[in-house]
């Protein structure tokens, strides 16, 4: 029977575990702002083009858009 | 442009608002205003246009704001730190204030500012609160340009000079967020570690037993240690000032719960209590924290500082040089630029200014000043920079001083839960009497079962479900309360709304609409032709009165020419408009020295002629809030009422008509006198409820015994008050007043029903019969079934009042 004392130490090592990881969560503020964590998740992550690239498109939309003009 | 039928209502693809003032085509997509467009530019080019995904027309108007160089005193070191949160050589850390912050797609785009510019290494919205921070790197961007660019896409960050006051960034949340952890820990493993004893297994070895109920003496320390120190505190100071209130008997409990499991736990005569202890801290804190809800977008606690600007441009040596508003001295002289807020009493330097002191008075149309006039602190200049040189620092000025007043000083919330303390003090001394009586009952026949009956009974009556009923119905009704447009800074604001004896109304920008007003023209007939021209001249203007003007005129003003416009300040606008020249604004700037019969009123007017001819006046009155009058005679029949304005008495008729005789009136008061008019009110033991709006009604909202700011969109600036109001809900303020009643009533069954467990509890104990299951099941059971009735009771009488 004596195995269910060291069972039952685990558990409650398990149970403050989880507490200091909760103790954690609070001082870290992760429980500050409960609503953008649940809107930032869905966001897509579309990898922006590379700047000199975009840069580039975007002059030569300009040189375009100048030509049609003309 | 143009072209397009009148009914179809074109909308802004970037802000949603309509483009019937301007009407802009790029790229496929109408624009309101070239602001709109800019904004969409830059994200295009950056390849942002998610943020147009996530919601429908995201974006914040833009309508109006130009910054040129305003923020340049961002650039002035000492300033910037008064900002910063943090800043090490090439790194730099600043969070703002950004009220615009409204939608999953402002979360998507500040967060992605690092796409937008160099820089910026990480950016968090802090939705809740409305704060955004980022850490940048001070040598390749400013904090200047950071501000201007977030003021380009149209977050533009409250910079006030109350951020020169270093505030605790930490909520007070945490600290109570961690204590119910430790005390739901402690509960759920003591309970699980005393299942044993409930089954009361015969098999179970004496050391084991033992083992176990030394665990949960270990796990119970936290939470009468820890969880359970404000309780007593409390309890203490009440006491000290020799008054009873609820912590008392709770305190009593704990002690007695937590002495009483020692003593049977170390005698090995029982199992004690602790996990009744442990349940009843975890089920009071979880009360406290409903009871605690804020709401943190909206700050309750403002004063003038978050309304005057950092920082000021001064000259020095005839050059400008940026300096704290602190740090203005008399004889300083000062520059005040287009939309800036004038920080202290003045003079004058300049030959002429345009003061708009709608956020003071109320009053919508701007005041003309002319060189050497005095000014007073809190106007903000219309038109071009002005010179002004100070009289008085900003802590001394006429507006300001109304926060030295002791008002502003004592505390108004002395007493939390007002009516459980009240209560309490009954409670305490009938437990106390019960416990000792029941300990002298028993002590002929057995004088440890009377010292255990006497322990039961303070451990039985542990007002936990009683301390809960309250925090849970009036927490309901406050969300309830929020939901429809009226967010109270917290729960006591509903008790004191039960006492209130006499409304007092502020009129302008309270009753009144700010923007707006209802406008009527008198003068020789013109044919519709013209009012389409007028129109078009008056919309070229932003003077608060020509937009009333603009907006009042429904017609359609494309393909109209105009050439040779002029504004004079505080004069008024002229131009020739299809040939024709017209002239708008005041007396002396339209005269045309024909016939006098129009210029005498009080009223606010505009003039016009027409190719030199007067042709009329626009007269422009308040315009009241829709559904007003409903309400108002309902409020009559149970409430004293109040007027009070800073303008004179040219409305009085209109003010009668709406408010009938029996109210009061006060006309031409100053932020002082409304001040004191609540105090002479409150001396004649009325329970006022103060509405207003600006600052000039701050002393009078502090004052009263409920302050209620009203505004039209409550990301803007509202003055310290006990409850903010869209001004859409003003129409419901008696179904508020009655819903606070309801709620208290069923504070009251709350009560009965809790009252009930205890003295069901109380009737186990006196006859020695608590045992640590009856109490393990009675505790939570009673403290559960009275949060679960608060809540769907609340949450369906509101239903039934049609409130949700």
């Amino acid at each position: 029977m004596s195995v269910i004392i060291i069972l039952i130490i685990i558990s409650v090592l398990v149970a403050i575990f989880f507490l200091v990881v909760f103790i954690w969560a609070v001082k870290t503020g992760q429980f500050d702002d409960t609503y953008s964590p649940s809107v930032r998740m869905l966001f897509d992550d579309k990898k922006p083009a590379n700047r000199s690239d975009r840069l580039t498109k975007s002059t030569e939309d300009q040189k375009n858009t100048d030509d049609e003009k003309a | 442009m143009g072209g397009k039928e009148k009914a179809e209502k074109i909308i802004c693809y970037h802000c949603g608002d309509n483009c019937d003032r301007e009407h802009i085509i790029f790229d496929d997509k109408d624009f309101c205003c070239n602001g709109c467009k800019t904004v969409y530019e830059i994200l295009d080019q950056n390849d942002l246009c998610t943020y147009y995904d996530l919601e429908q027309n995201p974006g914040i108007s833009l309508k109006s704001k130009t910054f040129d160089d305003k923020y340049a005193y961002l650039d002035n070191e000492e300033i910037a730190h008064l900002i910063l949160d943090f800043k090490d050589g090439n790194k730099a850390k600043v969070t703002f204030y950004i009220p615009s912050i409204h939608c999953s797609s402002c979360i998507w785009l500040l967060e992605n500012l690092y796409k937008l510019t160099d820089g910026v290494d990480y950016s968090r919205v802090n939705f809740v609160k409305k704060e955004f921070s980022a850490d940048y790197n001070p040598e390749v961007i400013s904090l200047r340009k950071l501000v201007e660019l977030l003021v380009t896409l149209g977050y533009e960050p409250a910079i006030s000079l109350e951020d020169s006051d270093k505030k605790s960034k930490n909520s007070i949340n945490r600290d109570l967020y961690i204590k119910i952890g430790v005390a739901g820990f402690a509960f759920g493993n003591i309970m699980l570690l005393s299942f044993p004893e409930y089954f009361g297994f015969e098999g179970l070895e004496k050391s084991i037993q033992r083992f176990l109920s030394f665990l949960n003496i270990l796990l119970s320390l936290p939470v009468v240690f820890y969880c359970a120190v404000d309780y007593y505190k409390s309890a203490y100071s009440g006491l000290k000032q020799k008054f009873i209130n609820i912590d008392v008997p709770i305190s009593l409990g704990i002690i007695v719960l937590f002495t009483r499991s020692l003593y049977e736990i170390i005698s090995m005569s029982g199992p004690g209590y602790l996990d009744s202890l442990s349940g009843l801290l975890f089920f009071l804190l979880v009360g406290r924290w409903f009871q605690n809800y804020t709401y943190q977008g909206l700050s309750f606690e403002r004063d003038y500082k978050s309304y005057f600007p950092l920082a000021i441009f001064k000259y020095v040596e005839g050059v400008l040089k940026s300096i704290p508003v602190n740090r203005i001295e008399k004889g300083d002289v000062i520059r005040v630029r287009n939309q800036e807020i004038i920080p202290s009493d003045s003079i004058l330097k300049s030959d002429h200014a345009n003061i708009d002191y709608s956020f003071v008075t109320g009053e919508s149309s701007p005041v003309a000043k002319k060189i050497g006039e005095y000014v007073y602190a809190g106007g903000r200049q219309l038109g071009e920079s002005i010179k002004l040189e100070v009289v008085k620092p900003v802590s001394q000025s006429y507006l300001t001083q109304l926060w030295n007043n002791d008002a502003f000083i004592k505390e108004k919330d002395i007493s939390f839960n007002i009516l459980i303390n009240k209560i309490s003090k009954y409670f305490t001394i009938a437990v106390l009497v019960l416990a000792v009586g029941g300990f002298f009952a028993w002590i002929g026949k057995d004088f440890k079962t009377g010292l255990n009956a006497f322990t039961a009974v303070l451990i039985v009556a542990c007002p936990c479900a009683l301390t809960l009923s309250a925090p849970f119905t009036l927490g309901t009704a406050m969300r309830i309360f929020g939901k429809r447009g009226f967010y109270i800074k917290n729960v006591n604001v509903i008790e004191r709304l039960l006492k209130i004896t006499h409304i007092v109304f502020d009129k302008t920008g309270t009753i009144t609409y700010n923007q707006t007003g209802e406008v009527s023209y008198e003068g020789v007939e013109v044919k519709a032709e013209d009012f389409k021209k007028i129109k078009a001249l008056a919309m070229n203007s932003t003077h608060p009165l020509s937009r009333i003007l603009s907006e009042s005129i429904d017609q359609k003003t494309d393909n109209i020419s105009m050439e040779k416009y002029l504004e004079v300040s505080g004069a008024g606008l002229q131009a020739i408009v299809e040939g024709d020249a017209y002239k708008l604004g005041n007396w002396d700037f339209v005269n045309t020295g024909e016939n006098n019969s129009l210029e005498k009123s009080d009223a606010t007017q505009i003039f016009v002629s027409k190719n030199a001819k007067l042709l009329g006046r626009f007269k422009i009155e308040n315009k009241y809030r829709e559904g007003l009058k409903g309400i108002i005679e309902y409020l009559k029949s149970r409430f004293n009422i109040s007027i009070l304005t800073g303008d004179n008495k040219n409305e009085e008729q209109r003010l009668i008509d709406l408010f009938g005789n029996s109210a009061n009136y006060k006309y031409k008061q100053s932020p002082q006198d409304k001040l004191d008019y609540i105090v002479r009110l409150q001396e004649q033991n009325e329970n006022v409820l103060m509405i207003g709006d600006g600052l000039n009604d701050a002393g009078a909202l502090r004052q009263s015994d409920i302050g209620i700011s009203v505004t039209d969109d409550t990301s803007s600036f509202t003055p310290a008050s006990d409850a903010i109001m869209t001004s859409n809900s003003l129409k419901q303020l008696p179904d508020f007043i009655n819903f606070a009643r309801v709620s208290h009533k069923i504070v009251v069954v709350a009560f009965i029903i809790s009252f009930l467990y205890n003295i069901l509890g109380i009737s186990f104990a006196l006859s020695g019969n608590l045992t640590p299951l009856v109490a393990a099941i009675l505790m939570p059971l009673s403290s559960i079934s009275v949060v679960v009735f608060a809540t769907t009771v609340t949450n369906f009488m509101a239903r039934f009042k049609k409130l949700i």
